[in-house]
């Protein structure tokens, strides 16, 4: 079966399962491999990718679902790395070992869509579900608050 | 692993020309010995590239380009913008013009086994002559066309320059003519003043971050060879188990599913072996996973069907409670605890450990009739290399390991076992072979962090002075995975009980007997996390207990700056991270600075004001200095919650003080999830966690400190570890902080359940 699907503004036409989930899909079929596999089952958030515009974590979301959807993955979040989110990361040195760096970018870049300055609230709760084991964590807040201009 | 290490001249130039590309050198690392340059191929850049090659880690092209090559592996230390950085400051590149290489596994490199917080401590001065030789040769050939003294001229921004008169001249355009020049011997080599080193005094740009924001950066399973075929592995659940049988069929009917093969069956002692069971094979990860689960296998569990984690805590528990092995004895404790005024004792547990990294392991394989390649995020290329060799039954030159990008590691992919898995299989199956472990696959078949049980004793005087210690410890060792007896021998203890710096006039370490039933590997600080925190807690218990301050009690046990000698220490001789004690002395005046500025950052004094009760632990490892402070506070809801941290780090000279930063907020982080949520539970024989939740849980977000503080000590000593000593002091702290506030000391991990929250 056929799944027609708008990935990072490029029309696909994908002969594939449509029980697949999104994140093989991206990964094994479209050679996309920015988005990680961490655990299989939402729980680490390696995997997060816009669908739609929401956070969907990708290794349990049926590439069916994304039928006739706009998936936006962190190879699209920026053309070139110039989110203000991508430069701040690279700026505050965020990353460690990188590896759960797209995921929380993709979150982050949603929670910042919906909430322009969000709280220290809103961004736990929103990023409570993107695991680092290398404990970013706290650069990963500064980072979110230097871009939202919530920061110190 | 450190120590020196000789490098043998390549045997196997892998067909490279060396005529053209000049005289090159081999680098022959030497702990501060000074040897004579070996002649050798050059790895930094194709050697038929025309240009400066004075070693196996730098070349200097013709049109200015310097490449420089990372001989240990990238896992979230930031050793890339680290280590190259120091060579190109000693040769006075500019970084806008240096490509960085990583190393591929290969002797001619030296020790690349990325584990023991050893890449600054272990290279450091090795690593700058490298690029102070290069420096030299350039100074030189400038010199030589100018007609001028040498030391007239100086190496900056990429330029060498005759101060004199101005004259300039790149790098670029003496790279040909420097390469003519003799290699100065090692003992003329002459470092540049620390001031002048950018990676020693500024913060550093993080190389690899607009790969890492932009999903550019090749990991492991990023790896694509055409026609590879992805393979998901059933191993036995218990270690050593067997097949008795299965059926494939089902598995085979899978839409992507290609095969279904049986893995070779390992054998006593483990080592990095594939662990068995069967792989299946499969176009996509999808229909590998699925066959997977679609396989009807009856397994035999072996000899360690039995091994259940409870029964064993009792085992380990009745080994610390009659005298052991004595490894380290000062004075007579035994008969200073009979006649001490009174004493105390208490024992600790830390149960096993999983490592967790983000990426699960993994590894790429292709075999051709001459050459095995592996693309890996292995901590170790050349045990991988080392490895492979062995399954495949061919020669080390016939494997070649790539190093990608680790997505975390902390001493699970120091191990080859997944290397090995796929090297099997892409020779098997004659195709390439992406061999992926699930995240189940991870925290079953972990190579899991020792279980312990430590019984500290301690005698006091009529005063309250602590007069005597017997310290008791019962762990299996690592050396179980090689073979050797589970017990560990007295140099186990050299991390945190051999080299604990306490003037405690009567004191005795003794190890109890243990036994080994699963893989025992090692994770991030290995054997100091759980010697951390029986010291760090029952340091807090005694000030308890005479009611005093923990900060003045700390002081007290570790008595006045002094080094001590392997006599003061009881010892007969201490392993101290393979370096020599004059280099790296037990120093306890390093380990109450770090406590006094700990305690002074983090306003010590007014603890238990404000609803703000403090723990306090210190440790010494990897030949560094950390003391901690964790601030918990109770919310309304009654749940405990870690609020500040406070960090002060002497770990001697630091390079690239920013990277060095983040390794201690993430060692908060780590340390933290192993002391709330650590423990791996084991019921017959097999490792009862799946994933991210119930055992397998991690600090999140929300439960990260409000703020991490950071204090590094600036010093004039040898170079410390980094990426580990940070980890040990921050479960005693915890552990500690809950009973300030709580009146309950929990002396066992995980301590979730007495922050008044229950695993998930």
């Amino acid at each position: 079966m056929s799944i027609s699907l708008r990935i990072n503004g490029e029309e696909r036409l994908l002969d594939v399962d449509p029980e697949m989930p999104l994140l093989w899909v991206l990964r094994d079929v479209l050679g996309l491999t920015g988005t990680k596999y961490g655990c299989g089952a939402a729980l680490c958030g390696a995997c997060t990718v816009h669908l739609e515009g929401q956070v969907v974590r990708s290794c349990v979301t049926p590439v069916r679902r994304a039928q006739g959807k706009s998936v936006t993955t962190i190879e699209g979040l920026s053309p070139d790395g110039s989110h203000p989110l991508q430069r701040a990361w690279v700026e505050q040195g965020v990353p460690q070992c990188g590896f759960c760096q797209a995921g929380q970018l993709m979150t982050a870049a949603a929670l910042l869509k919906e909430h322009p300055v969000p709280t220290d609230a809103q961004i736990d709760q929103s990023m409570a579900g993107n695991l680092c084991r290398c404990g970013t964590y706290c650069r990963i807040r500064d980072a979110i608050k230097k871009v939202s201009g919530g920061g110190r | 692993m450190t120590g020196p290490l000789v490098i043998a001249r390549r045997s196997f130039l892998r067909g490279l020309n060396l005529a053209v590309g000049g005289l090159t050198l081999g680098f022959s690392f030497s702990a501060r010995a000074q040897k004579a340059p070996v002649p050798s191929g050059s790895q930094a850049l194709d050697a038929t590239a025309p240009g400066l090659n004075p070693n196996v880690f730098l070349h200097v092209a013709p049109d200015g380009l310097v490449t420089i090559v990372c001989h240990r592996s990238e896992m979230g230390q930031g050793i890339r913008s680290s280590l190259p950085v120091l060579i190109a400051d000693e040769l006075g590149a500019q970084m806008a013009r240096v490509k960085i290489r990583q190393a591929d596994g290969d002797v001619v490199y030296g020790d690349q086994n990325t584990d023991g917080s050893n890449s600054i401590r272990g290279f450091y001065e090795d690593l700058r002559r490298v690029g102070a030789t290069a420096r030299m040769m350039l100074i030189e050939a400038a010199a030589a066309r100018w007609k001028v003294r040498a030391d007239e001229c100086v190496a900056k921004d990429h330029l060498v320059t005759h101060r004199p008169t101005k004259r300039r001249l790149g790098f670029g355009a003496l790279a040909v003519e420097a390469a003519r020049r003799k290699i100065p011997e090692p003992k003329t080599v002459v470092l540049r003043p620390r001031s002048e080193l950018t990676s020693l005094t500024a913060n550093m740009p993080l190389l690899d971050g607009p790969a890492y924001v932009t999903g550019q950066a090749m990991f492991g399973a990023d790896v694509r060879l055409p026609g590879m075929l992805t393979v998901v592995i059933a191993r036995p659940p218990v270690v050593g188990g067997t097949i008795v049988r299965f059926d494939a069929a089902d598995a085979l009917a899978v839409p992507g599913v290609v095969k279904v093969v049986e893995m070779p069956q390992p054998k006593v002692p483990w080592h990095f072996q594939p662990w068995g069971g069967l792989a299946v094979v499969a176009e996509n990860t999808w229909a590998a996973m699925r066959g997977r689960a679609a396989l009807h296998i009856t397994w035999a569990a072996g000899p360690n069907g039995a091994y259940d984690s409870e029964v064993f805590k009792a085992a380990l528990s009745k080994a610390v409670s009659v005298p052991g092995l004595v490894a380290r004895k000062v004075g007579d404790a035994e008969a200073a605890l009979k006649s001490a005024a009174r004493t105390v004792e208490a024992e600790y547990h830390v149960p096993h450990l999983p490592h967790l990294p983000m990426e699960p392991p993994v590894a790429v394989a292709r075999m051709t009739s001459d050459l095995c390649e592996v693309w890996a995020p292995t901590q170790n290329p050349q045990a991988a290399q080392k490895e492979v060799a062995r399954a495949l039954g061919v020669p080390l030159e016939k494997v070649r390991v790539h190093v990608t990008f680790l997505g975390g590691a902390f001493g699970r992919k120091a191990k080859a076992d997944f290397c090995s898995e796929a090297a099997v299989l892409a020779k098997m199956l004659g195709v390439p072979v992406r061999m992926q472990f699930t995240r189940e696959d991870d925290l079953r078949h972990d190579y899991v962090n020792t279980v312990s049980t430590n019984r500290l004793t301690a005698g006091l005087d009529p005063s309250g002075r602590v007069v005597a210690l017997r310290y008791r410890t019962a762990f299996p060792s690592i050396q179980s995975l090689f073979g050797d007896p589970a017990t560990p021998e007295p140099e186990d203890l050299q991390q945190g009980v051999l080299d604990l710096a306490f003037a405690v006039p009567n004191l005795t370490a003794e190890i109890g007997v243990a036994t080994a039933h699963t893989r025992i590997g090692w994770l991030r600080s290995v054997y100091n996390i759980f010697q951390g925190f029986s010291i760090g807690s029952f340091v807090d218990e005694l000030a308890h207990e005479r009611k005093a301050d923990p900060r003045d009690v700390w002081l007290e046990l570790i008595g006045p700056p002094r080094k001590l000698s392997l006599s003061d220490l009881g010892v007969k001789e201490l392993k101290n991270y393979g370096q020599p004690l004059e280099l790296h002395p037990v120093d306890a005046g390093r380990l109450r600075n770090v406590i006094d500025r700990v305690t002074r950052a983090a306003r010590w004094d007014e603890r238990g004001r404000d609803g703000r009760f403090l723990g306090l632990a210190a440790h010494r490892s990897f030949l560094s200095y950390v003391a901690a402070i964790v601030s918990m506070i109770k919310r309304p809801d009654g749940k405990l919650v870690v609020d500040e941290v406070w960090v002060a780090l002497d770990a001697g000279i630091i390079v690239n003080a920013e990277r060095v930063r983040a390794q201690m907020e993430g060692s908060v982080i780590f340390g933290m999830s192993l002391a709330l949520y650590g423990g791996i539970t084991m019921k017959n024989g097999a490792i009862e966690q799946e994933n991210f939740r119930d055992g397998g849980r991690i600090v999140r977000m929300g439960e990260a400190p409000r703020k991490t503080w950071v204090d590094l000590m600036e010093s004039d000593a040898a170079p410390g570890g980094v990426g580990e000593p940070g980890v040990p002091p921050i479960a005693p702290a915890i552990a500690n902080a809950v009973f300030a506030l709580t009146g309950q000391r929990v002396r066992e991990l995980p301590l979730i359940k007495a922050m008044g929250r229950q695993r998930v």
